[in-house]
C-alpha cells in the first residue's frame, strides 16, 4: 500500500504544482495518472505550442513548463504511480481515504486531491453502431502485447504514428497486417512512413489508403472489417483483429462515480478552499467549475495554493500553520 | 452578422446568427449557441472534436495541412469534411449548411 499525505488524481500542470504548495507545508504527494507520462494536456495535446499567460513568463513552451514544474517540485520527492487510472474511492476505518487503480494499486492518504482536468485520457474509439460488442473478442484499441497478435490477421486503422509504428513492428509478428488509412499521406515521422511504403511495396503489409473502415460483421467474436473505399466502394476484408489508432481524448471517467456533487462533467467546489461535498476531498484545475471559472493554468495554481491550506488543517488539526515567504524561509526539501 | 445552419447529431437544424466582427470560428460559434461540440483544444486543429459536414457548394477557404492532418484523428471523414474551428465566421459563410460528424465512442 502507497501511504502519503496528499494523493492527487491527475498529474497535469495543477496536479504537479499541488506538490510545491504541499512539500512548503511539510506535506507529502503522490500522484497518479492515467498517462505514462506528467503533464496532463499540456504533455498529451500541445507539448510544443508556445503558452503566453504564464505569470513571469512571456513565452513558454506547454513540453517546457511541465519539464520546470518537475524540476520545482523534486526537492519534495512526490510518488507516481503513472499508466493506472483511478478507479475507486473509499473511506477506511482509520479515516483515511483508501484509492484503487485500475491496475489494483492501493493508495491511502487523509486527503484526496482531483486535479483530473478534462478527465482521462482514453483511447478515441470509432462511432461503429457494434463496435463495442467486439471489444476484447478482436477489436483492441491499445497494443499490449505485440505477441498476442503472433501469426494472426490484423487490420490497423489510422494515420499517425501510432499506426505506422505498430504497423511496422507487427509486419514481422503476425501473418497478415493491413493498415487502412483515409488518404495517401501521413502525418507520422517521414522515417515511419518510408518504412510502410516499403514494406507495402514488398508484400509485407498491405497498404489501404483513401479507405476507412465503417463496419464490422462476425459472431460472437470478430471475423471482417468493412471498408468504404474512395473509389472501389465498399470493400470486405477477413481479419482476427481490428486495431484502430485514433489518439486519445479525454473522458470524465470514474470520477462521476465518487459521491461529488458535479454539474456538466466539473466537480462543484467552495471557492474559499476548493473544498467538494466530500470532507477531505479537493478539486482544483480544469476539473473543478464554480461562478466565474476559467479553465486556465494560473488560475489552477491558484486552487492548489488556497486548497493545501485546507489539507494541513485536516491532516494536522493540532498545528498551527505560519505563513512563510519563500523568499525567507527558502525551499526545505524532503530527504529521500 | 450572417445565417448559418448547423444540423445537430440528431438532424435537427439550428439557424444561427454570426457576428463577423469578433473573429469568432464555426467552432466558438457552435458552443456559444450550446451546441454539442467540445472543441476540447480550443479551436487550434489538435483534438478534431468539431469535424463537421459542409452540406451546400458555398466557396471555402482550402484547408490547411494542419487541419488535414487532424482530420486523420476524425471518423468517417467525406470529402466534405472540414474542422469547425478552422472556418473563420467571415462574410463568405452566409448562408452555409453544416452537420455535425459523428462523435467518438
Ligand atoms: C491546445 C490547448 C491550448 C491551451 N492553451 C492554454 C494557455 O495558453 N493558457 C492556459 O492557461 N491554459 C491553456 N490551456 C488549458 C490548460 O491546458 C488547462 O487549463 C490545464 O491543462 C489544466 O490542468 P489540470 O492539471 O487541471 O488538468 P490536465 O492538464 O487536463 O491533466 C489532468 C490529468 O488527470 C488525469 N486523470 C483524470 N482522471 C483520472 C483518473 N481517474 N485516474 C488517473 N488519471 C486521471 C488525466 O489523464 C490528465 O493527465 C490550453 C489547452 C489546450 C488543449
Ligand atoms: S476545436 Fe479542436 S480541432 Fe477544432
Amino acid at each position: 500500500m502507497i501511504e502519503t499525505d496528499i494523493l492527487i488524481v491527475g498529474a497535469g500542470p495543477c496536479g504537479l504544482f499541488t506538490v510545491f504548495e504541499a512539500g512548503l507545508l511539510k506535506l507529502r504527494c503522490h500522484l497518479i495518472d492515467s498517462l505514462p507520462q506528467p503533464g496532463g494536456q499540456l504533455t498529451e495535446i500541445y507539448p510544443k505550442k508556445p503558452i503566453y499567460d504564464i505569470p513571469g513568463y512571456p513565452s513558454v513552451l506547454a513540453g517546457e513548463l511541465v519539464d520546470n514544474l518537475m524540476e520545482q517540485i523534486a526537492p519534495f520527492k512526490p510518488g507516481f504511480t503513472l499508466g493506472e487510472r483511478a478507479e475507486s474511492i473509499e473511506k477506511m476505518e482509520d479515516g483515511r481515504f483508501k484509492l484503487t487503480s485500475s491496475r489494483g494499486t492501493v493508495h491511502a492518504a487523509p486527503v484526496i486531491f482531483i486535479a483530473g482536468g478534462l478527465g482521462c485520457f482514453e483511447p478515441r474509439k470509432p462511432p461503429i453502431g457494434n463496435i463495442t460488442d467486439f471489444e476484447d473478442k478482436g477489436v483492441e484499441y491499445i497494443i499490449k502485447d505485440p505477441e498476442f497478435y503472433r501469426d494472426k490477421n490484423v487490420v490497423i486503422a489510422g494515420g499517425g504514428d501510432s499506426a505506422l509504428d505498430w504497423t511496422i513492428f507487427l509486419a514481422d509478428v503476425a501473418s497478415d497486417v493491413s493498415l487502412v488509412h483515409r488518404r495517401t499521406s501521413f502525418r507520422g515521422a517521414l522515417d515511419s512512413v518510408e518504412k510502410v511504403m516499403e514494406l507495402a511495396e514488398s508484400g509485407k503489409i498491405k497498404l489501404i489508403t483513401e479507405g476507412q473502415v465503417t463496419g464490422l460483421n462476425g459472431n460472437g467474436k470478430l471475423n471482417e472489417v468493412v471498408i468504404k473505399h474512395k473509389t472501389q466502394g465498399e470493400i470486405t476484408k477477413k481479419t482476427d483483429h481490428f486495431i484502430p489508432l485514433f489518439g486519445l481524448a479525454p473522458k470524465l471517467g470514474p470520477i462521476a462515480e465518487w459521491g461529488l456533487n458535479i454539474t456538466k462533467n466539473a466537480i462543484e467546489v467552495d471557492t474559499t478552499d476548493y473544498s467538494t461535498n466530500v470532507p477531505g476531498v479537493f478539486a482544483i484545475g480544469d476539473i473543478n467549475t464554480y461562478t466565474g471559472k476559467l479553465k486556465l493554468i494560473l488560475c489552477g495554481f491558484h486552487e492548489a495554493t488556497m486548497a493545501v491550506q485546507s489539507a494541513f488543517k485536516i491532516i494536522h488539526p493540532d498545528q498551527k500553520l505560519s505563513f512563510k515567504y519563500t523568499t525567507v524561509a527558502g525551499v526545505n526539501g524532503f530527504e529521500g | 452578422m450572417v445565417k448559418i445552419t448547423v444540423i445537430d447529431r440528431e438532424d435537427k437544424p439550428h439557424v444561427l446568427d454570426a457576428p463577423t466582427d469578433m473573429s469568432m470560428n464555426l467552432m466558438e460559434l457552435c458552443k456559444a449557441y450550446e451546441l454539442p461540440v467540445e472543441g476540447t483544444c480550443g479551436g487550434m486543429a489538435l483534438c478534431s472534436t468539431c469535424h463537421c459536414y459542409v452540406q451546400n457548394d458555398i466557396e471555402l477557404p482550402e484547408p490547411s495541412e494542419d487541419e488535414e492532418d487532424m482530420l486523420d484523428q476524425a471518423f468517417f471523414v467525406e470529402d466534405n469534411s472540414r474542422l469547425g474551428c478552422q472556418l473563420r465566421l467571415t462574410d463568405e459563410l452566409d448562408g452555409l449548411v453544416v452537420k455535425l460528424a459523428p462523435t467518438a465512442g
